[in-house]
C-alpha cells in the first residue's frame, strides 16, 4: 500500500435529504491502491457515501477532494472526475439498446474522443481480462447477471479509471454467479487499482480488503484493518453485525 | 379456428372442454368477416336509400377525373391526388417542426429548472385549452397580419403548435420510461447531460415513443384537413372546390374520407411492422 498519495479524502462530511440526516460527519482516506471494503445494516448510508465519490450525490456540508480534484455541486470538473472514478451498480446499468462491445466503447468514444478502432481493441483487452471476449456481439439481455455485470466491471476499465467504486456488485445476482465477479474483482484489486467496496461479502473482504469500515445510521462505526475487524472489533454493534452475517 | 384446433390441452393432459357452440360460431373466421360485410352494407344501403328518398342524383361515373386523366398530351393526376400530396407535405411539415418543439418542450419540463419547467407547463396548459380552430384564427388573422407570414405559414405553425404540446407529453413519458440506472451509468462514465439524451435515453425511449407517436401522426394528418376553413390548398379544401363546382357532395366527401382512411391504415400498418422489429432488436 502507497500511503503517499491520498486518492480520496473525506472532511466532516454531512448529507441530508429534506430533513433526514443521511451522512453524518464522515471523515475517510483512501489512498492509491489501497483496498476499502464498507459495510453495515442496510440504509446505514454505504451507497449513498460512496454515490458522492462520482457526483451522483452531492453532500451538503464538509469537504470531499477525490484525485486532487474538490467536488461539490456544479463543480466543472465533475465529468472529468468521473472519468477518473469507475462505478459499477449494484443492478449492472448496462445500455440494453447497445451490444456490449458498444457498451464498452461509446463512452471511450464520445467522452474521450478515441477513435473507434483504438476504443474496439481496448474493449477486447477488458473483455479478455473479465474472461468473455466471446460475448463481444451480444446484447446485455442475452447475457447472465454474472457476465453482464462483468462487462459493467469492463465498461467503467475502458475508460481507464484511476478509482473504481463497486455498489453492492454482487447483491442483483443469482449465488452461482457471484464467484465469477468476485474472481474478476480480485484480479482487479491484484493489479494495484484503487478499490472502494460496498459489499457484504466477508469472504472477499477478508481476501482483498487494506481498509474495513463499519457504517450503521450515516456514521462511520468503525475503521480498522481486517485481522482486527474481523477478529477483536472495537465496537459492540459492529461485532453483533458480524455476528449476524457470518452466523452461517 | 378455436382453441382445442391447436392441440392446447388443460391440466393432466386431459383436452379442454369445448367452448359453447353459440361462442365457437361467432369466433369463426368466416362469421366474422359475413357479420362484418353486413353491417358495412347495411350502412351502404342505408345511405343509398336515404339518398334515394331525398332524390339524389348519383353520379360517380363522374369521380375518376378527378383522380387522373387520360388527355391528349397524356396522362395527369387529378385534383384529388394533387391534394392528398398537398396534404401529406403539410402534414410532414407540421410534424417536423411538432417534434423539434416538442422535444424542446419536454426538455425543459424535465430539466430540473423551476423556470423551465414553469414555461413548458404554461404553454402546454395555454395550447391544450385552446380550441384546434381557435388557435388557427389566432395565427391567421391575429399573428399572421403582425408578423406578416401567409396562410400556409399559419397553418404548418397553427399544426405544429397544437400537435407539439401533445408530442412533448409522449417525449416525457418515453423518457421517463427509461430507468434512472441509464441516467447514472451514462453520468458515470463521464458523460454530458446531452450526450446521455442523444445516445442512451433517447434511442431507448424510442420504443416506448413509437405507438403513441403513430397515434399522433394519424391525428395531426386529420387535423390538418381543418385548414380548408382559411382555403389553404390540400385535401379537403380540393374537395369543397370540385363539390362548389360540380354538386356532387355525397361522391366527393366518400372518397375525401376513403383517401384520409387509407393513408392513416397504411401508416399505422407500417409502423407496427417497425414495433416488431424493434421488439425483436432490443429484448427486454
Amino acid at each position: 500500500m502507497n500511503q503517499a498519495t491520498p486518492m480520496i479524502e473525506v472532511t466532516n462530511l454531512d448529507k441530508y435529504y429534506g430533513a433526514f440526516h443521511a451522512l453524518k460527519d464522515i471523515d475517510l482516506t483512501v489512498h492509491q491502491g489501497e483496498k476499502v471494503v464498507i459495510c453495515g445494516p442496510s440504509g446505514s448510508g454505504k451507497s449513498t457515501l460512496i454515490r458522492c465519490f462520482n457526483g451522483l450525490e452531492w453532500h451538503n456540508s464538509g469537504r470531499l477532494v477525490i484525485d486532487g480534484i474538490e467536488v461539490y455541486d456544479g463543480a466543472k470538473e465533475i465529468r472529468e472526475l468521473r472519468q477518473e472514478v469507475g462505478m459499477v451498480f449494484q443492478q449492472f446499468n448496462l445500455f440494453p439498446h447497445l451490444t456490449v462491445l458498444e457498451n464498452l466503447t461509446i463512452g471511450p468514444m464520445k467522452v474521450r474522443r478515441i477513435s473507434k478502432a483504438q476504443a474496439e481493441e481496448t474493449a477486447r483487452k477488458y473483455l479478455e481480462r473479465v474472461h468473455i471476449p466471446e460475448q463481444a456481439d451480444k446484447y446485455p439481455s442475452q447475457l447472465s447477471g454474472g457476465q453482464q455485470q462483468r462487462v459493467a466491471i469492463a465498461r467503467s476499465l475502458c475508460m481507464e479509471t484511476r478509482i473504481m467504486l463497486f455498489d453492492e456488485p454482487t447483491s442483483a445476482l443469482d449465488p452461482e454467479m457471484i464467484n465469477e465477479v468476485l474472481d474478476v474483482m480480485v484480479e482487479l484489486a491484484d493489479t494495484g487499482m484503487t478499490m472502494v467496496v460496498v459489499t457484504h461479502e466477508m469472504g472477499f473482504a477478508r481476501k482483498v480488503a487494506d481498509t474495513m469500515v463499519f457504517m450503521e445510521a450515516g456514521r462511520i462505526v468503525e475503521i480498522s484493518p481486517p485481522e482486527q475487524f474481523f477478529t477483536n472489533p472495537s465496537s459492540e454493534r459492529c461485532r453483533l453485525f458480524l455476528d449476524q452475517i457470518l452466523a452461517h | 379456428m378455436n382453441v382445442s384446433d391447436l392441440g392446447i390441452s388443460g391440466p393432466k393432459g386431459q383436452p379442454l372442454p369445448r367452448p359453447p357452440f353459440l361462442k365457437r360460431f361467432f369466433d369463426s373466421v368466416l362469421i366474422s368477416v359475413a357479420i362484418y360485410a353486413i353491417i358495412v352494407g347495411l350502412i351502404a344501403y342505408g345511405s343509398f336509400v336515404g339518398a334515394q328518398s331525398m332524390g339524389y342524383n348519383w353520379q360517380w361515373y363522374r369521380v375518376p377525373q378527378f383522380l387522373y386523366r387520360n388527355t391528349e398530351i397524356g396522362f395527369e393526376w387529378g385534383q384529388i391526388p394533387i391534394g392528398l400530396v398537398a396534404t401529406i407535405k403539410l402534414s410532414v411539415i407540421s410534424f417536423l417542426l411538432a417534434t423539434a418543439i416538442g422535444l424542446l418542450i419536454a426538455l425543459l419540463r424535465l430539466s430540473g429548472l423551476v423556470i423551465g419547467s414553469a414555461v413548458a407547463v404554461g404553454f402546454l396548459e395555454l395550447i391544450r385549452n385552446i380550441p384546434l380552430l381557435v388557435l388557427l384564427y389566432l395565427f391567421y388573422y391575429v399573428l399572421g397580419p403582425i408578423f406578416g407570414f401567409d396562410r400556409y405559414t399559419a397553418s404548418i405553425l397553427t399544426l405544429a403548435v397544437f400537435h407539439s404540446a401533445l408530442i412533448s407529453e409522449i417525449f416525457r413519458a418515453g423518457i421517463n420510461a427509461v430507468h434512472t440506472g441509464q441516467w447514472e451509468a451514462a453520468k458515470s462514465i463521464g458523460m454530458s447531460p446531452f450526450q446521455a439524451y442523444r445516445y442512451i435515453i433517447l434511442p431507448q425511449s424510442v420504443r416506448f415513443m413509437l405507438p403513441p407517436m403513430t397515434g399522433e401522426v394519424v391525428h395531426l394528418i386529420k387535423s390538418s384537413a381543418i385548414v380548408s376553413v382559411i382555403a389553404v390548398a390540400e385535401l379537403t379544401t380540393f374537395g369543397r372546390n370540385i363539390i362548389s363546382d360540380t354538386y356532387m357532395s355525397f361522391e366527393i366527401w366518400f372518397t375525401i374520407a376513403l383517401v384520409y382512411l387509407v393513408v392513416t391504415l397504411i401508416l399505422s400498418i407500417g409502423v407496427s411492422h417497425l414495433e416488431k422489429k424493434y421488439a425483436v432488436d432490443q429484448q427486454n
